[in-house]
């Protein structure tokens, strides 16, 4: 039973204020953002970042619930993903973890990293370029769920996509909101 | 014509449009599951009320919160809304929502809509 005991003082460790794992849906979404929403209300965050947050947190989740079915292998339950959310003093950091399938794994690596590339400017004019010119995919994206995440972080995605298995990665993102509200 | 009313929920937006009074507003969160179902019947309303609508309208929005797929059909209701005579857009942002004030400016210049910026 050991592993209570560390597990809890992994999450205390890694500042830790949330962490949900198993099924994703619209529902596990509206229930998590509801949890942490009051978890930064009754610590009085600044309603800036709060919104900030909750944004990021909305793309992050609802991209969950849209691609992380791709895992249909019968070793793996389908929509095995997790949700955390670190709290430090000086950032909160919104992070995801989800099976994706390896042929996927290079053009999604090469959205991050343009993404990455781009400046405050450079992520405004992309946004409004997709916008203009996406319609919603059959999963219901707009394919702006990660500009907008790095617009409403102002610092670069990180990302990594460590092996599972010989089909699947696990995509890990982790998205940082600073707390200092200056920008 | 027809009242479009629908009460907001934790996920998705009050409307009303009703042209007879004059009442034409999204206002709340948006952020349903499916975002192109959800803004159908309000796509649907604004292609009826465009063949004959009022000689002004003020349309109200008044977003706390959108997700990305909703901001693609807010886009298409602005979109929608283009072409009617007398068109002007109030977009209301929390005063202390810089980011809802961009949105609203980023719309602004996608669209050939007057809009008027004001804070609540």
């Amino acid at each position: 039973m050991d592993f209570i005991y560390n597990l809890h003082r992994t999450m205390m460790n890694q500042q830790l204020i949330l962490v949900y794992e198993g099924e994703f849906t619209q529902e596990t979404t509206k229930s998590i953002l509801a949890m942490a929403e009051r978890n930064l209300d009754s610590s009085g965050e600044e309603s800036a970042i709060k919104r900030k947050v909750f944004n990021v947190m909305v793309e992050a989740l609802q991209n969950i619930v849209k691609h992380s079915d791709e895992l249909v292998d019968g070793e793996v339950r389908s929509h095995a993903a997790i949700f955390l959310i670190g709290k430090e003093p000086d950032r909160y950091s919104i992070m995801t973890g989800n099976p994706i399938r390896k042929p996927n794994v290079e053009k999604l690596k090469n959205a991050l990293e343009h993404i990455n590339s781009l400046d405050k400017d450079g992520l405004k004019e992309l946004y409004k370029n997709i916008i203009k010119n996406t319609t919603i995919s059959e999963k219901g994206g707009a394919g702006l769920g990660f500009v907008d995440m790095a617009r409403k972080s102002g610092e670069k995605l990180e990302f990594s996509f460590p092996e599972m298995n010989t089909e699947y990665c696990f995509f890990c993102l982790k998205v940082n909101v600073p707390r200092e509200s200056g920008e | 014509m027809e009242i479009l009313h629908l009460e907001g929920t934790e996920d998705t937006p009050k409307i009303i449009l009703d042209k007879k009074n004059g009442i034409f507003e999204i206002s709340g969160r948006s952020l349903p599951e499916d975002s192109a179902e959800f803004y159908r019947p309000v796509l649907d309303w604004i292609k009826q009320y465009s063949a004959d609508p009022n000689p002004t309208t003020d349309f109200v929005f008044k977003l706390e919160y959108f997700n990305t797929a909703s901001s693609k059909l807010i886009l298409d209701v602005l979109n929608a809304l283009e072409d009617i005579k007398g068109m002007k857009i109030l977009w209301y942002y929390h005063e202390d929502d810089e980011d809802m004030q961009e949105a609203g400016q980023e719309f602004s210049e996608l669209v050939e809509i007057p809009f008027e910026f004001k804070t609540y």
